[in-house]
């Protein structure tokens, strides 16, 4: 808490002046699984994009899927759920 | 400047129009009613350029002006009672955003018992909101007070609330003196915003939580302490142009007096002929006026009050606290923290639109003068005009 | 600090009750005077009894208490006299101004009007004769102007017709003021002492 900034220096009125702060907010550290992904199963169908709730399937430069953000995912397993080609499987995370 | 006759409802609105805001949002309250009512009446015939918004409830009225504020807008809205009632969660979201809103407020009791008289129960209630606020003793000083409460707001930065009495002032016509519109706007200036959602993409009302807030709220106590410095000079710079005598509070015969009379609305002008009614007796006694409740002066009223012998409060609603009215407990309160104790006594009158007179004022005032002959206090909470 | 002039009207809703009091304070701001014009707050239904009240000045007025002793108290509607408080507080050299065509001594022996001022005007008559409707409100200005002699029937018409521009056409504000001159001219005061 001592290295967060005074009232003195923060903004007035509650305001965040910059767009997008919340991408600084790491929301994927309560995770109790974790998705796993396979991607010799995988098709990159993108069902998984499409449902994810927390934006966190990685798609590279030409439309495939490239992996899991673990900074975001919340490890709910919608993603393994829906997935046609079972390419996720999810595994209790180890810290 | 032009001389007319306007009621207290009418004179908020001409302020209202000359000010010319971006958006009104408001939803129609009695005794308010009239001032949007006639600010509609503005907009229709295309004598503003507002945006007016009606809205179903006090809450959505406040909230829509929150909207328009945190756009950059200029913005004004009107209660009274229930409606402020209805807004209390909003007023809060209002003065921690920083919105520099204004209400034409007209005080109204707070039910039940159902009542649409006069009290200050609305906006004593809306203390500890973080809104300053300015008390008005008549049409002439709703007026403009209402140009120098937009001022306020827009030099802090912070919601400010003006009041006058319900239908006493709100509906009684009377002679006021009113500004070219061109004077209005030179004095008021152009609104600038702290911020604005259409500068470039921030983030308004975000969660707030343990790791911050208290610095937040820590920053809203700075603005409101050093509003007072902001709010005398707007007064001073009103007072210069315009021949006026605006001040924080406003004192009268009060050099040699040994009891002084503390309260605000339009019973200082019915308390001023009793003082004067006093003073032909030959019994030495003065009045103070509070423009401002919020923040408290409480600095200037200990130095100013200190060396008196007995301050007698008059208050129009109560705390509920059993420790008296508003004014009473926030002065009684200032006062420790002061090496000299006047005494202090506090009545509750005028609940309810209860009228109160010359008579029941000097009544009071005899009553100090034993208080300060006996030196001794029997009951420090009076009721004027009540059946027992 | 000058005297303060107190005035109490008496009429029933949609009488003018209001206007009356308010056309009057402004035509005395319009002579330099400071003023107060205010209705009582109850309910406002047609027909039901109402009052409105004036304060008159020569000097910036700071009272903010209701009225209880009256200088002049004027009645729209003769009918009130009998069930509503018309003589509470009225000072004792004060005047009362009523639209009736009744005798002053009917009101003085039967009706409880107990000042020796007592002042008669068929205002409903003048109005419904003039207007053709029955509007007592503006002739009794005429008649309270008289009656309270601080300002001139000129000051009063000259305001008035200015005011009653803004709304109404220029015959019936050219009515407005031939009763207004007819009710200053027809009001007397009337003796009630042989009782």
């Amino acid at each position: 808490m001592k290295d967060k900034k005074g009232w003195r220096e923060l903004p007035i009125g509650t305001i965040i002046t910059e767009p997008g702060s919340a991408r600084e907010f790491k929301t994927g550290d309560w995770r109790s699984q974790r998705p796993v992904w396979d991607a010799n199963k995988c098709s990159s169908c993108l069902i998984c994009f499409i449902y994810c709730p927390d934006n966190s399937i990685k798609i590279g430069d030409d439309s495939k899927m490239t992996g899991v953000d673990l900074d975001y995912c919340k490890g709910c397993g919608i993603c393994a759920n829906e997935c046609p080609k079972k390419a996720i499987q999810m595994e209790i995370e180890k810290r | 400047m032009k001389i007319r006759a306007l009621t207290g409802n009418e004179a908020m609105a001409e302020a209202m129009r000359q000010i010319n805001p971006d958006v009104v949002a408001a939803y129609p309250i009695t005794p308010a009613t009239e001032v949007v009512q006639i600010f509609a009446s503005f907009v229709a015939n295309g004598l503003v350029d507002t945006e007016f918004i009606p809205v179903e409830s006090e809450h959505s009225a406040l909230s829509a002006c929150i909207g328009a504020a945190a756009a950059g807008a200029r913005v004004i809205t009107s209660t009274s009672s229930q409606g402020l009632a209805l807004m209390h969660e909003v007023l809060f979201i209002a003065a921690g955003l920083r919105a520099p809103i204004v209400i034409c407020e007209v005080n109204r009791s707070i039910s039940s018992p159902i009542n649409i008289h006069c009290d200050h129960s609305d906006t004593m209630g809306s203390r500890e909101a973080g809104w300053v606020q300015i008390y008005a003793e008549d049409a002439q000083e709703a007026y403009d007070l209402t140009i120098q409460a937009i001022k306020i707001a827009e030099e802090i930065f912070l919601p400010v609330m003006v009041s006058t009495d319900g239908f006493i002032i709100s509906h009684c016509m009377q002679r006021v003196e009113v500004m070219e519109d061109k004077e209005v706007q030179e004095i008021i200036g152009v609104h600038r915003s702290p911020y604005s959602l259409f500068d470039k993409p921030i983030t308004i009302g975000p969660l707030d939580l343990q790791d911050y807030f208290f610095e937040h709220k820590r920053q809203q106590i700075e603005v409101m302490n050093q509003s007072l410095p902001v709010i005398e000079k707007v007064m001073s710079e009103f007072n210069a142009r315009f021949n006026r005598t605006y001040s924080i509070f406003k004192t009268y015969k009060i050099e040699d007096a040994e009891q002084v009379v503390v309260l605000c609305g339009s019973t200082c002008g019915t308390a001023r002929v009793a003082i004067d009614k006093m003073r032909e007796k030959g019994i030495k006694v003065g009045l103070v006026k509070l423009h401002i409740i919020r923040p408290f002066p409480h600095k200037e009223l200990i130095e100013l009050l200190k060396s008196f012998k007995l301050i007698t409060v008059l208050d129009r609603s109560d705390t509920m606290s059993t420790m008296g009215g508003p004014i009473y407990v926030e002065l009684r309160s200032a006062m420790y923290g002061c090496s000299q104790h006047p005494t202090i006594v506090d009545y509750i009158y005028g609940l309810g639109g209860r009228d109160i007179d010359v008579e029941q004022i000097m009544e009071v005032l005899l009553n100090g003068e034993e208080i300060i002959k006996q030196k001794k206090v029997a009951t420090p909470i009076g009721y004027i005009g009540l059946r027992e | 600090m000058s005297k303060i002039f107190e005035i109490r009207w008496h009429g029933r809703g949609g009488q003018g009750a209001k206007t009356a009091a308010l056309l009057f304070g402004e035509s005395a701001m319009s002579t330099g005077k400071y003023f107060q014009a205010f209705p009582e707050y109850g309910p406002e239904r047609m027909g039901a009894p109402v009052q409105a009240f004036n304060r008159l000045s020569d000097s910036p007025i700071i009272l903010h208490c209701g009225i209880k002793e009256p200088d002049v108290v004027v009645v729209l509607d003769p009918t009130l006299l009998g069930s509503q408080p018309i003589m509470s507080g009225l000072k004792a050299e004060g005047a009362i101004i009523v639209n009736t065509t009744m005798d002053p001594k009917v009101l003085y022996n039967e009706l409880g009007v107990t000042t020796q001022k007592v002042f008669t005007v068929d205002a409903s008559g003048i109005s419904r004769a003039i207007l053709g409707r029955d509007l007592p409100n503006t002739p009794l200005l005429g008649a309270l102007t008289k009656v309270l002699g601080i300002m001139t029937l000129d000051d009063l018409l000259s305001d008035i017709k200015k005011r009653l521009h803004k709304k109404f056409s220029d015959e019936v504000v050219e009515k407005n003021i031939q009763s207004i001159k007819k009710a200053y001219e027809e009001v007397q005061p009337q003796s009630v002492r042989s009782k």
